[in-house]
């Protein structure tokens, strides 16, 4: 079962409520953080790290004594990534989204594919919780197959929870994609309520069960509650506007380190989830 | 004219409570939301619509069933497996890379510009706004992005107006370096949490390592944790990177949301008052 935690607006709590309900659930699972943009469930699970390795993609490596200057590699590029001139073929790495056109395309033979690291990978374990992230590096631009990478590390046999980025475009959707469920996190404010109105729409081009979590209730107004309840969607949990959790999350500490009834609160949040994609 | 770019690194600090604030504050303006796939700036200023674009990104590719020979050459070309065995080709994986339109042996693949979002010239109270609406699960945001800032330019240019205020994305990837690639200055909105630290550290590497841009830093709701404050004014001094001002934490700015207006227009008080300080920093400098 693979569940993900999505938002359209950034900072609702998206890290919180899968940091909570991961360690909530403990045995078997696996905590994914794919916004690999500003990854930041680490700082409140605080992994004992036990690997990491760099992330690469393809880029071209042009052979210039082997190459005939025919054009062709800058032709089937949609990215402007690769550009012949006269007697060069100059290649803009950042551009690139390896999707091997041009050393598929070569008649000479002369591209082949070269390694770029554009992030990291990785890993530790808190509490018998499997924690993978990935880390872009700064002044990167694609985020999305360094989320490809996080992902192939799921196990069929665990329960796989994905922190995905906020917003509505590729990064998000390369992190939910396959996802039995999806937790959308929102704030009762005529911005959260926007920006989750964006996100039920992109669940649902995705054809996807989901529910709705409303962090710091008690803020704003109800048109969040009215929303859902014309729409039908379910609202999984309400976490309180509360000092002492906004405290602790300032910290890096977690609701179920101030308030440890929260666990129970996650894992009924869980068999809730269990029910609705079993059904 | 100076363009300002607010951005934030993680989501949710305060980035577009303090660009609406400064498109009351500001004079000879023009506005520009670059937050494309979650834009909520047009909550407040509540845009009059005065011109609505297509914004094509790029090409996505179909296969027309009647001409394809299922020869699977495209799927063995793919590399983002967007192709499946029935030769439907998924949308959404789809890059839009065209290497299977190249390579079908049928030419039974279409490959024509795509419709990912739109974008608008709108009126509002402030004056001028260029915004968008990045279609949802699209890509190349980055693009369009780009097209909102250089209209954003344009009419500014136009009107001989002397700012140009965009409020960026979260992140630091596609979305955000094209939102300050050649800006004049970038601020920083940030909040007194680890995480907001953790994020403020790799968003400013970016904008003032990696481009090298005038990077400004506002702490919103400082008082929330005072510690935390502490550390993000020591990491500003280390870095040489310039502390516009700290904005207390105060419930009037869920409630001038709730009223759609500023926290300017919203009425006179310590966050009004602490923006006015950063917006004059940022200004004089």
């Amino acid at each position: 079962m693979i569940i993900s935690i999505a938002s359209g607006k950034g900072g609702t709590g998206k890290t919180t409520v899968a940091v909570n309900l991961a360690l909530s659930l403990g045995a078997d699972i696996q905590y994914f953080d794919c916004d690999v943009e500003e990854p930041n469930g680490h700082l409140f699970m605080n992994p004992e790290w036990k690997g990491h390795h760099a992330f690469s993609v393809s880029i071209p490596d042009v052979d210039e004594p082997t190459c005939s200057f025919c054009g062709k590699c800058g032709e089937i590029c949609e990215y402007h990534a690769i550009l012949p001139i006269k007697d060069h073929v100059l290649v803009f790495p950042e551009l690139c989204h390896s999707c091997g056109g041009c050393w598929l395309v070569c008649p000479e033979g002369a591209i082949s594919k070269k390694e770029r690291e554009i992030g990291v990978i990785e890993e530790g374990v808190r509490d018998g919780v499997e924690f993978i992230h990935g880390k872009l590096n700064i002044g990167e631009v694609l985020a999305p197959p360094l989320i490809k990478a996080v992902k192939s590390a799921a196990k069929e046999s665990h329960t796989v929870i994905i922190d995905a980025p906020p917003g509505t475009s590729c990064p998000v959707i390369e992190a939910v994609n396959g996802s039995d469920y999806i937790i959308l996190v929102t704030e009762p404010t005529p911005f959260g309520l926007n920006d989750l109105k964006l996100a039920v729409e992109m669940v649902r081009l995705l054809k996807m069960e989901f529910g709705v979590i409303v962090n710091k209730a008690g803020i704003g107004n109800d048109d969040v509650y009215h929303y859902c309840e014309e729409e039908n969607i379910p609202v999984l949990m309400k976490i309180p506007n509360d000092r002492k959790i906004a405290e602790a999350y300032s910290k890096g500490s977690m609701i179920i380190d101030i308030y440890p009834e929260y666990r129970e609160t996650f894992t009924e949040l869980y068999d809730t989830i269990v029910k609705a994609t079993t059904s | 004219m100076k363009e300002i770019v607010i951005i934030s690194g993680k989501g949710g600090t305060g980035k577009t409570t303090v660009t609406a604030a400064f498109a009351s504050l500001a004079e000879r303006k023009v506005m520009a939301d670059c937050d494309v796939d979650a834009a909520d700036l047009h909550l407040i200023l509540e845009p009059e619509i005065r011109s609505q674009n297509e914004f094509s990104g790029g090409k996505r590719a179909e296969i027309r069933p009647e001409d394809c020979i299922e020869c699977g050459k495209c799927i063995e070309v793919c590399h983002f497996d967007a192709i499946d065995q029935d030769y439907i080709i998924d949308p959404v994986a789809c890059e839009g890379c065209g290497v299977c339109v190249w390579f079908c042996p049928a030419e039974a693949i279409d490959f024509d510009e795509a419709v990912n979002g739109e974008w608008y010239i709108s009126d509002t109270r402030f004056g001028p706004l260029v915004h968008a609406r990045l279609g949802i699960a699209e890509e190349n945001s980055g693009k369009l992005v780009t097209l909102v800032r250089r209209e954003a330019k344009a009419l500014a240019e136009e009107q001989g107006l002397d700012y140009i205020i965009v409020d960026g994305a979260p992140g630091v990837g596609c979305p955000v370096i094209s939102s300050i690639t050649g800006a004049n200055v970038v601020l920083i909105v940030t909040e007194p949490t680890l995480s907001g630290l953790h994020d403020l550290k790799r968003v400013a590497s970016l904008a003032s390592g990696h481009f090298d841009i005038p990077t400004f830093i506002c702490i919103n709701k400082h008082d929330i944790n005072p510690e935390m404050t502490e550390l993000i004014e020591t990491f500003c001094h280390e870095q040489n990177l310039v502390l516009a001002g700290k904005i207390p934490y105060d419930a009037v700015v869920t409630d001038a949301m709730v009223h759609a207006r500023t926290v300017i227009e919203h009425g006179n008080g310590q966050v009004a008052d602490a923006i006015r300080n950063i917006w004059q920093r940022i200004v004089v400098e």
